[in-house]
């Protein structure tokens, strides 16, 4: 008597990548808008990008049922603070509330892999990084989803310090400026989509700075 | 009201049908500060005056925002009204949350006044000492209900609540035909008029009054305190017929003199400028 196995599974994976790259006093978070499943395209217009507070934006790829769920569950959870607190949460806050929301399913996961970017309580950059049940850490930029296998090596030539252990002391965010940063993350989804078949169509950037959120688009391989 | 031997208890009827447990919640509603509301075709405002029990001590917090469309205005115990609040708020993130759309005024006095209900049935329970003055905006309009600690509740064109709420009242009674087609502004200077009669020859300042506003294409918001001084300033210089009383310093709502034909009953606090905590 051999054990019995599920014959459906809850989650599916719709594919898409996101990035998030902290500045001195920005941050730019970008994603494709591409949705898929299997080997088919869904939808070419989806946005994984949502904005959680003022100055706090969380870009998530995986099953983007449980992305949808999640963002839900954490505007309530906003909205609840901010009537209690009559501010809005810092991203750093943000960033633990997601932790806990995340670690709250141990046991039955959002398929959700999440960066979450935005300006701490000082207008400083600041981009977390997440596994699928909260373990998380403040980096100074990062990538997650189908293409972050292509990303990630990209940016960490691109970015990353020498080492934490050096001296003087290297803060993670990039010295880089804020158009530099936006064009490094176009350069980064222009490559990952030529070989990544999940990643495409459209990218999705959404810069945070001192003045506000604003948003831009760039067009991708639709192959 | 004298004592009765059929009032200890919330579950004991009186021989002439009367609940004296609810009627004496009632009561305690009557005797907290002032709360006003009135509304239009597409504005509701309310209003409350800030009373603080000691000089020294700040006001507390009357006036409560439920949700982008709906506000509540609170008189009597502020305990019960903040844990009410609180109820409310939780309702609408989770309407919210489950039908991606507000929760309707209509429904949410509907289960306030159920909430209360169970408090007048209940022998481990007693009646909430706070009377509600719930304004919102529906796919219908503009709606402001009160909500009674006996679980009643009714919806007003304009109302007032708490202690001398009888002299807004009657200002309210003589001008409600108007406020249906009334402007935004128009409403919150009435609103603002309506307190200042239950304040009954004390000076009206900003720091003696909070002024909420939730309409069409208008998220509830409390107003600030220096727009509320400067509207005071608008009527307070066309009563006076004399050079402005003051100068508003827009921060703290400070005034430099009081008015002139004022009583000797000067307005609460000797420190005139104190601006009201706000959590």
């Amino acid at each position: 008597m051999t054990k019995q196995q599920a014959n459906w599974s809850p989650y599916d994976n719709n594919g898409g990548s996101c990035v998030a790259i902290a500045g001195a006093d920005y941050c730019v978070i970008a994603a494709d808008t591409r949705m898929s499943t299997g080997y088919n395209i869904l939808t070419r217009e989806y946005s994984k990008i949502c904005k959680l507070a003022d100055k706090c934006v969380m870009a998530s790829s995986g099953f983007q049922a449980d992305v949808k769920a999640l963002q839900k569950q954490l505007a309530a959870r906003h909205l609840i603070y901010q009537h209690q607190h009559n501010k809005q949460m810092s991203c750093p806050a943000m960033a633990q509330l997601l932790s806990n929301t995340l670690y709250y399913k141990r046991f039955f996961p959002y398929y959700s892999f999440n960066v979450l970017g935005g300006l701490d309580n000082e207008g400083k950059g600041c981009v977390f990084t997440y596994d699928a049940v909260g373990s998380y850490e403040k980096v100074g930029y990062s990538s997650q989803g189908s293409g972050s296998t292509l990303i990630m090596p990209f940016l960490d030539n691109q970015l990353k310090s020498p080492s934490p252990l050096l001296l003087p002391v290297q803060d993670a965010v990039t010295p880089l400026v804020e158009a530099e940063a936006v064009d490094l993350v176009k350069t980064v989804f222009a490559s990952a989509s030529e070989r990544d078949i999940y990643t495409g169509d459209k990218l999705e950037i959404v810069v945070i700075n001192a003045d506000g959120i604003r948003r831009e688009y760039m067009e991708l391989r639709k192959d | 009201m004298f004592r009765n031997q059929y009032d200890t208890d919330v579950t004991t009827w009186s021989p002439a049908g009367r609940l004296f447990q609810v009627e004496y919640a009632m009561e305690a509603v009557k005797q907290g500060s002032a709360a006003i509301g009135l509304r239009s075709k597409t504005h509701v405002v309310l209003g409350c005056v800030n009373k603080a029990n000691f000089e020294l001590s700040s006001h507390q917090k009357k006036i409560f925002k439920v949700d982008d469309h709906i506000g509540v205005a609170i008189a009597g115990l502020t305990a019960d009204g903040r844990v009410l609040s609180r109820y409310m708020r939780n309702e609408c993130i989770n309407y919210s949350f489950t039908y991606e759309s507000p929760l309707p005024v209509g429904r949410l006095v509907v289960q306030l006044a159920d909430k209360a209900q169970v408090c007048t049935q209940r022998s481990w329970k007693r009646p909430f000492g706070v009377g509600l003055l719930v304004a919102g905006l529906d796919e219908s309009g503009a709606h402001l209900y009160y909500n009674c600690p006996s679980g009643n509740y009714f919806e007003y064109q304009a109302f007032a609540i708490g202690s001398r709420s009888q002299a807004a009242k009657t200002y309210l009674e003589r001008r409600f035909e108007n406020f249906t087609d009334s402007s935004r502004d128009d409403l919150v200077k009435d609103a603002i008029m309506a307190i200042r009669e239950t304040l009954q020859g004390e000076t009206l300042k900003n720091s003696i009054c909070t002024i909420a506003v939730v309409g069409v294409g208008e998220r509830c918001h409390i107003l600030d305190q220096g727009i509320v001084q400067k509207i005071i300033d608008t009527f307070e210089i066309a009563a006076e017929q004399e050079g402005p009383a003051a100068e508003p310093d827009a921060a703290t709502g400070q005034e430099t003199a009081p008015e002139q034909g004022d009583a000797a009953v000067q307005g609460g606090s000797t420190d005139e400028g104190v601006a009201p905590k706000d959590i």
